[in-house]
């Protein structure tokens, strides 16, 4: 199994260790021709004005798209809005989920925190609550068609969505300790 | 009901403020250029040709150089204005030690406050204690001890100091090499020599054991200082930096668009010479520049910081 981090900017290396520790190779990905023979894609944190305009000026959108149509695709904050159908910015955006987001949504970064979330999908069995980090993050606004909310705050507000094997989480899994979303992950592939 | 609110404390805002969600935004800026920008249109410029954050200032380095006098933080309402005209993150410098003008950055929303050498110093012996703010801030070093000292005062990212404001970028990889050369160095240290060098380097203890243990800086470090060609760019990321900072390079040239486009292009794909190659071509004048050799020593803004 080999798993490509989309490595345009941001947080790819975290993922990279994430995914080294749970000993699954990793391919960083900058050119289209570098998604070749990989079973599964994380787009990661980051700027997403940033990651979108590299995805642009570099030829990637299709092939993106076209990878996605096969494979599971799970993007973490910049990489959820860079899933997303719509957001409150004009940007440019892969579109292949069924959901509407808004970014900064919990405001600037002096408003960032953690929250200890009870995620069904991701569960072991023991009801461990996940720490999960937002940093200057988006929320999802709409969650349509055949995308489902998987996890939300308290106050009822979705913050990760999975439509198949396409998975979006506002929040930074790969800045914790905890691996239960990249396993949860990992178990999509080759399904 | 007990269990209703135990429901209530899981999902509760934490760590507002805290060391993880500080050095996180940092994280999140990695393998990106961080643009000076003085006006609301130049700070578009930059998000439009893909910069991560800008840096809101009254003046680039290069005309804090040319003016002369005492540079400050700049205009609150001028931060604010740029504030408003982008969506990616937006910083602000105070001076050395001046942990008021720190305060009101914070009070304006900015989402890091670097502690710069570019602005006149505030305090000839004393840094801000950022352990006291929910805003995190980016401080300069010019080696390990430096860097290591400003962790320890609570610095969620370190840049490598260059020389601002020179389009000259030899202090920048000297500084770079300096940081990255002393922790090899220390990664091959025996344990009970760390005391002595953490002496030596006048850092904490602590965080020169944790520096050995990752084998890197234990924040994100950006390079910064004379940076103006995607060239440029490319060769402090190759040496080992995790990003850019952009000062004067971007603005003081003669087409800011598409040098700033490039600069970005260039730090992503930074071991691609075709790539590189391709992106630097047709640019337009570069800044002028000044060789950091012809400057004295009262003129070099990287020995200021303590």
């Amino acid at each position: 199994m080999q798993i490509g981090v989309l490595a345009l900017q941001g947080a790819f290396i975290e993922h990279i260790k994430m995914l080294t520790l749970l000993g699954v190779k990793t391919v960083e990905v900058r050119l289209p021709k570098e998604l070749k023979g990989l079973d599964g894609l994380i787009i990661p944190g980051g700027e997403s004005t940033t990651i979108s305009k590299l995805a642009v000026n570099f030829d990637l959108m299709g092939p993106l798209n076209e990878f996605a149509a096969h494979n599971p695709v799970w993007g973490t904050c910049a990489g959820m809005i860079f899933m997303a159908s719509e957001a409150d910015l004009d940007q440019p955006l892969l579109g292949l989920m069924d959901i509407i987001v808004k970014r900064n949504a919990f405001g600037r970064q002096v408003d960032s925190f953690k929250a200890n979330l009870t995620i069904p999908a991701i569960d072991d069995g023991d009801h461990r609550p996940f720490p999960a980090v937002f940093i200057r993050a988006p929320k999802l606004v709409a969650v349509n068609g055949k995308a489902r909310v998987i996890a939300e705050l308290l106050d009822g507000t979705a913050v990760a969505a999975q439509e198949g094997r396409w998975l979006a989480t506002a929040f930074h899994p790969e800045l914790t300790d905890d691996d239960r979303f990249h396993r949860y992950f990992l178990s999509l592939i080759g399904t | 009901m007990k269990e209703k609110e135990n429901v209530k404390k899981l999902n509760e805002k934490e760590e507002i403020g805290s060391t993880r969600v500080k050095q996180g935004l940092a994280q999140m800026l990695k393998g990106g250029v961080i643009m000076d920008v003085v006006t609301p249109d130049q700070a578009v410029i930059a998000e439009e040709a893909g910069a991560v954050a800008v840096m809101a200032l009254e003046r680039v380095p290069a005309d804090i150089r040319s003016y002369g006098g005492v540079a400050r933080m700049s205009d609150p309402g001028m931060i604010r204005e740029i504030i408003k005209s982008v969506s990616i993150p937006v910083m602000a410098k105070c001076r050395i030690g001046h942990f008021v003008e720190a305060q009101i950055l914070e009070a304006l929303g900015v989402d890091y406050v670097d502690e710069s050498e570019v602005l006149t110093p505030a305090d000839l012996k004393h840094h801000v204690n950022k352990h006291d703010f929910k805003v995190p801030f980016v401080c300069g070093c010019r080696n390990l001890g430096e860097a290591l000292r400003r962790i320890g005062e609570g610095a969620a990212m370190i840049r490598t100091k260059g020389e601002a404001g020179t389009g000259d970028v030899v202090e920048a990889v000297m500084h770079a090499r300096t940081v990255l050369g002393d922790i090899q160095r220390l990664k091959f240290m025996p344990e009970d020599e760390l005391m002595s060098y953490a002496k030596e380097i006048g850092a904490p203890y602590e965080w020169v054991k944790e520096t050995k243990k990752l084998g890197r800086l234990p924040v994100v470090n950006f390079a910064a200082g004379g940076i103006a060609t995607p060239a440029d760019a490319a060769l402090m990321m190759q040496i080992g930096v995790d990003g850019v900072f952009v000062g004067s390079g971007i603005f003081k040239s003669k087409d800011p668009g598409p040098r700033a486009k490039a600069i970005v292009q260039a730090t992503t794909h930074y071991n691609n010479p075709e790539i590189l190659a391709k992106v630097s071509e047709n640019l337009g004048e570069p800044m002028v520049g000044i060789n950091v050799s012809d400057l004295s020593e009262n003129e070099q803004l990287a020995t200021r910081g303590w």
